[in-house]
């Protein structure tokens, strides 16, 4: 579409399928796509983060299933079992096993990671794009960001976590309600970094001729917004999605590890460590395991994300 | 540059303002009440003698505004009168901020708090900064070289194991299997800077907390300057510098490195608010009772007054921080002018 915006009014007659066959006859046809993909997989850390991950995410799904523990009913002869055989991490304080409580509270830390990570997306691209694109908005909204930059932020998470949790949860159930909760809360204070590099890339677009073609047509400013500016705001946005998965799960193992997040009963990586801390002259891996897993899935996140930046920059992609 | 810190300064106080704001309407929602502590024998109707004494029943804005009057203008003035050690007016009666767990001005807690955590927190931020700038630099002047490697393995590492895995391990591999370290830190430990073996204590027990801020803000701030340093070194000016003979020495310190650090200062700014967050659990793990700790601890008791003062101290901090960082950057970048 941007080869025909860039000067409409020169080529009256323009073919898009012509122009596509004419570039296909030039050599081996490239899309951006395909680009992006080539150039990411051959970051090697990249690479090793998507298989980590994708080995974690499996193992906390499937594991706790698949193993032959009970991970809720307690069996106090069992207790405080060192690592060996079956128990390859032991058991903890009640006869659990470590292994399968780890797995199966990585469900939770990865569930809250990706949902709030995707909360903190929706809001960052909405306040950027509106900041960006309408020019009576900009200045409000960026106060706002810049205050909330300059808030303490895990302080009021953890004031309004306490605040908030009895009556999301009266009115959502236990389980749902502290999900919803922790969720919009992370979310909702992680967004500031995605608003500004969106802000920033909407401004450049936004002077560039194939909006100005768009809008001499007649186009809303909302249809604008949704097929010529979000689609070239997407490579930033995916680097900061990826990032911002790390974020929020370690927001929420550092909540759960403070002891305000979630309850006993639903374990996440964060609130076993906070029940471990003080076991770990019995049983090592009781806080050695959940946190190499949760020091795993950040990592790995972290290398998805600096392989996705190095993909998605046209200036390194050139180059490979 | 001293106008402008002047109007920094004074440009802070509308956003403290609206901070305060929000911290007071956030708490304002909270279901806590001053007279749940009382005993139950005490009737309902003297309950509410004590809610309206206290102000409870006013509206919101009037309640907002009484309590920034305690904050911002009473509190101040004590401190003033602390240090100083004179009277202004009615000193005697002035009221304060009064803990409903303690019973004592809140501000009196946080001033016997403050040190620990700023010992800790200012600390692991120095030696963060002095690790990361030197390797992250040499990272980038030896770009894919085994240094640069082995330092990127590090870095990586240093920012993904989050300081609560650390810190416990920590206390695992040198308080426990060592016994080197002590497991957490005394308070009540004054220290005797005339004698070693105090300030050998001291250090002891800081070692294990500011390592572990350290490592992660060196791990933070060194992939940081790598990038910034990479990013400089490919410039024009550089090569300008370079066919004009200048040393390698100089180019890296004078010219590299000082365009390199303005970005970094921004990242140090940006980062203040979590450092502090870093902070509240540090304190957690090795028990110093810093202001942190104090935080968790009230919002436990429901604690109310406390938790606004100190949420509050939290974003004056963060304001401060942002602003001499600001200041640094005139330093670095003499192309920004403050006027």
């Amino acid at each position: 579409m941007t080869e025909i915006a860039n000067d409409p009014f020169k080529n009256q007659h323009f073919d898009a399928n012509d122009a596509l066959s004419d570039v296909a006859s030039l050599g081996e046809f490239r899309s951006l796509r395909s680009d992006v993909w080539r150039q990411f997989r051959r970051h090697k850390g990249a690479m090793a983060g998507c298989i980590m991950l994708i080995i974690i995410v499996l193992g906390c799904f499937l594991g706790p299933v698949l193993l032959p523990f009970d991970t809720s009913t307690p069996v106090v002869t069992n207790a405080n079992r060192t690592a060996g055989w079956p128990h390859i991490w032991g058991t903890d304080n009640l006869g659990r096993d470590a292994f399968a409580r780890a797995l199966l509270g990585g469900r939770i830390s990865l569930m809250v990671g990706f949902v709030a990570m995707f909360v903190s997306v929706l809001v960052g691209v909405l306040v950027g794009v509106l900041a960006g694109y309408f020019r009576l908005a900009d200045g409000p909204l960026m106060r706002f960001t810049d205050l909330f930059l300059s808030l303490p932020l895990l302080p009021i998470l953890l004031v309004v976590i306490v605040l908030f949790r009895d009556p999301v949860q009266d009115a959502l159930g236990d389980g749902l309600g502290i999900f919803v909760l922790m969720v919009v809360i992370i979310g909702g204070t992680s967004w500031m970094q995605t608003a500004r590099i969106v802000r920033g890339e909407v401004l450049a677009i936004k002077e560039q001729e194939f909006i100005l073609a768009s809008r001499s047509i007649g186009t809303r400013s909302r249809r604008i917004i949704v097929q010529n500016v979000l689609p070239n705001v997407l490579s930033p946005v995916i680097v900061a999605a990826s990032l911002g998965i790390a974020v929020a799960i370690l927001t929420e193992s550092a909540v759960s590890f403070l002891g305000l997040g979630f309850p006993l009963e639903l374990p996440t990586w964060g609130r076993l460590l906070n029940e471990a801390k003080d076991r770990i002259a019995l049983n090592f891996w009781l806080v050695g395991g959940p946190g190499l897993l949760l020091s795993a899935t950040v990592m790995s996140v972290n290398l998805i994300g600096d392989g996705l930046r190095d993909a998605l920059d046209p200036q390194t992609r050139s180059k490979g | 540059m001293g106008l402008y810190i002047i109007r920094r300064l004074l440009l802070a106080i509308p956003t403290l303002l609206v901070i305060s704001l929000v911290v007071f309407a956030i708490l304002d929602l909270a279901p806590g009440d001053p007279t749940s502590q009382l005993p139950l024998t005490v009737p309902a109707e003297i309950r509410d003698q004590i809610r309206e004494s206290l102000g409870f029943n006013d509206p919101f804005l009037v309640r907002w505004w009484n309590w920034n009057k305690l904050m911002v203008i009473n509190e101040p003035i004590h401190a003033f009168e602390t240090i100083t050690n004179t009277c202004i007016g009615d000193c005697e009666n002035r009221d304060r901020i009064i803990s409903w767990s303690s019973r004592s001005p809140a501000m009196d807690t946080i001033y016997e708090r403050l040190p620990q955590t700023l010992w800790v927190l200012g600390l692991g931020l120095l030696f963060g900064v002095l690790i990361a700038v030197p390797i992250g630099s040499l990272q980038a002047y030896k770009q894919y070289s085994w240094f640069d490697n082995v330092g990127t393995v590090v870095t990586l590492l240093g920012y993904s194991v989050p300081v609560f895995v650390i810190g416990p391990l920590f206390i695992y591999v040198f308080s426990v299997k060592l016994g080197w370290l002590p497991t957490f830190y005394t308070t009540t430990h004054d220290i005797d800077w005339t004698s070693w073996s105090s300030i050998w204590f001291q250090i002891k027990q800081l070692l294990m907390p500011v390592a572990v801020l350290t490592l992660f803000n060196a791990a933070s701030f060194g992939r940081f300057t790598r990038g910034s340093v990479l990013e400089n070194l490919n410039e024009q000016y550089v090569r300008t510098a370079r066919s004009k003979g200048v040393s390698e020495r100089s180019v890296m310190t004078r010219h590299v490195l000082r365009n390199s650090l303005i970005p970094v200062v921004t990242l140090l700014a940006l980062s203040i608010p979590g450092i502090f967050g870093g902070a509240i659990i540090t304190e957690n793990i090795f028990r110093i009772n810093g202001l942190g700790q104090l935080l968790l601890v009230s919002i436990g008791q429901n604690d109310l007054p406390m938790v606004q003062s100190l949420v509050f101290i939290f974003a004056v901090l963060t304001v401060l921080f942002n602003i001499v960082a600001d200041v640094f950057y005139g330093l670095l970048d003499p192309r920004i002018r403050y006027d």
